[in-house]
């Protein structure tokens, strides 16, 4: 039923209060933007989030629809990472609103059980064996049965299922988080930068998957700081800074605004014309 | 439901850590020691009643406090799942005190056992998984309440040091000063404020020998009588288990990951 969103995974819907930049856009996409709400899955109104008095985010509207990746992007502690977690109810923000699925994450638990997460740095108990944590996971999650392990066989991850985790590398262990993400079939996956200190080969199986599962009408929203990376995944780039949505548009579309053919560059003049 | 499984894996994984199983065979070999070198098994209690008062505190609220820090991760991707928050802490503590209890019952009941203990070695057992479940949760308190490791470990550090050590130095400099008072009823208060008093002065009515043990157990004996005394000191040791583990799981409701 998802087959008709996913041949056009450039549409953007643009809540971004930034500036008078986006009206043209929104000009551009109006027609997109009618067939937008059917397709949100994630809706974030006036999310506020400080710590030690520090304002991190500062009123955050964003909104995420199925078939898409969206890539948040921003300079170190711009809030990428609290942003993620306020939607998964890690992080209590202090205003705003999240829905998910037309649930409204506040004092709700069940809402979950459509997200996929793979944190920054996995840490899992050590004394537990790979095939141990998996049981667990399966377990907790009621035993449902169509599990995807494409990646746990891909990464080559059943070869160890049998060693305690507190024994794995750094690396494997991104490899069994990534694997778990994916695991359990959910509509939206969150991944925390999915592919920092993977190696090449699992970097790409890893990036294989996050299309393809965007191909089944998923969301997929990624952080990540490798720009080539972002402009070869992400369909919608959104872009943080000093906790505000600085840019929420698809890569074609920033390309376009700032008159460059290199998303890399594309995003420092964005950021230094924020500075001037 | 979720909340049982994820316990029966959280006990799994660390039962099987080098601390846990170092900590029971210290105690093995302690009690061991302890009842062949005393001969006489109400005597040794007594000895290993000092040893454990002071060890288990310190190893529940220590590994504890190390193992709350540990888990973070880990409780953070638990807490991406769809359960409740609270389940997710209280499968944590659990798993926690439950471990730490069972590594104490082993390691001092089957010495016990061996030698033929009395009542007097239930009770010893009895208070000694007490103090697991206490400490375990000043452990999560002082860990929730500050995200710096360091720190957290200092502040259960500090709070064994106050309950074990300066405590008592406490009440015995008040019953000095004000040894012209009639002190009795403070004094019984006193030992409610601090569980290892508690967990003193019933295993001391047990063995009737409390006058030896000063001020507290005199006035304890004197006032209560041994069953009386038993259930006022089991039902604020209760107290002592509720209050700490409940406020870890308000701040960790509220806690940002």
């Amino acid at each position: 039923m998802n087959m008709k969103n996913n041949t056009v995974p450039e549409k953007v819907k643009i809540i971004n209060k930034n500036s008078g930049e986006e009206s043209n856009i929104i000009s551009l996409y109006d027609t997109v933007e009618q067939a937008e709400p059917q397709n949100e899955i994630i809706s974030i109104k006036g999310l506020k989030k400080s710590f030690d008095k520090n304002l991190i985010l500062k009123g955050i509207n964003v909104s995420f629809s199925k078939g898409t990746i969206a890539a948040v992007m921003g300079p170190n502690g711009s809030g990428k990472t609290t942003l993620l977690k306020c939607v998964l109810g890690l992080v209590r923000p202090e205003a705003g609103e999240i829905t998910v699925n037309n649930i409204n994450i506040k004092n709700n638990c069940e809402y979950r059980k459509f997200i996929g997460y793979m944190p920054q740095t996995p840490r899992f108990p050590e004394n537990l064996k790979v095939k141990e944590l998996i049981d667990m996971l399966k377990d907790v999650n009621g035993n449902e049965c169509d599990y995807d392990e494409e990646l746990l066989i891909k990464l080559n991850l059943q070869a160890i299922y049998n060693k305690p985790i507190g024994t794995l590398s750094a690396g494997t262990k991104q490899r069994v988080s990534g694997s778990l993400s994916f695991l359990f079939n959910r509509e939206i996956i969150i991944l925390d930068e999915p592919t920092a200190g993977l190696d090449p080969v699992s970097c790409e199986i890893m990036k294989e998957k996050i299309i393809k599962e965007k191909e089944n009408g998923k969301l997929i929203i990624i952080t990540s700081h490798i720009v080539s990376e972002v402009e070869a995944l992400a369909d919608r780039i959104v872009f943080l800074l000093e906790g505000n949505v600085h840019v929420n548009s698809t890569v074609d579309e920033l390309k376009d605004r700032t008159d460059e053919s290199n998303l890399n560059k594309a995003i420092a003049k964005i950021m230094v014309n924020h500075g001037s | 439901m979720a909340a049982k499984k994820i316990l029966k894996y959280v006990i799994f994984d660390i039962m099987r850590s080098r601390l846990i199983i170092t900590y029971t065979l210290l105690l093995l070999v302690l009690s061991f020691g302890i009842i062949y070198l005393g001969r006489d098994i109400t005597k040794a209690t007594v000895s290993l009643l000092n040893i454990v008062l002071l060890i288990v505190p310190l190893v529940s609220i220590i590994f504890g406090t190390i193992h709350f820090y540990n888990s973070q991760k880990f409780i953070e991707m638990l807490l991406a799942l769809p359960i409740k928050r609270s389940n997710i802490f209280w499968a944590e503590y659990l798993g926690l005190a439950v471990s730490l209890s069972i590594g104490f019952v082993i390691g001092t009941g089957i010495p016990l056992l061996a030698y033929g203990a009395s009542v007097t070695g239930v009770y010893l057992l009895l208070t000694g998984i007490f103090l697991s479940f206490i400490f375990s949760g000043f452990a999560f308190l002082s860990a929730v309440i500050n995200k710096d490791k360091a720190k957290g470990i200092g502040l259960s550090l500090m709070i064994w040091f106050y309950l074990s050590i300066l405590f008592d130095g406490l009440v015995l400099m008040i019953s000095l000063f004000f040894n012209d008072y009639p002190l009795e009823n403070v004094i019984l208060v006193l030992t409610a404020l601090n569980p290892i008093d508690l967990a003193r002065v019933m295993i001391l009515l047990k063995l009737d020998i409390s006058a030896l043990m000063g001020y507290t157990g005199a006035t304890f004996e004197q006032f209560f009588g041994s069953m009386m005394g038993t259930i006022f000191s089991i039902g604020f040791l209760l107290m002592w288990i509720t209050l700490p583990a409940l406020g870890a799981l308000r701040l960790f409701n509220k806690k940002n990951f």
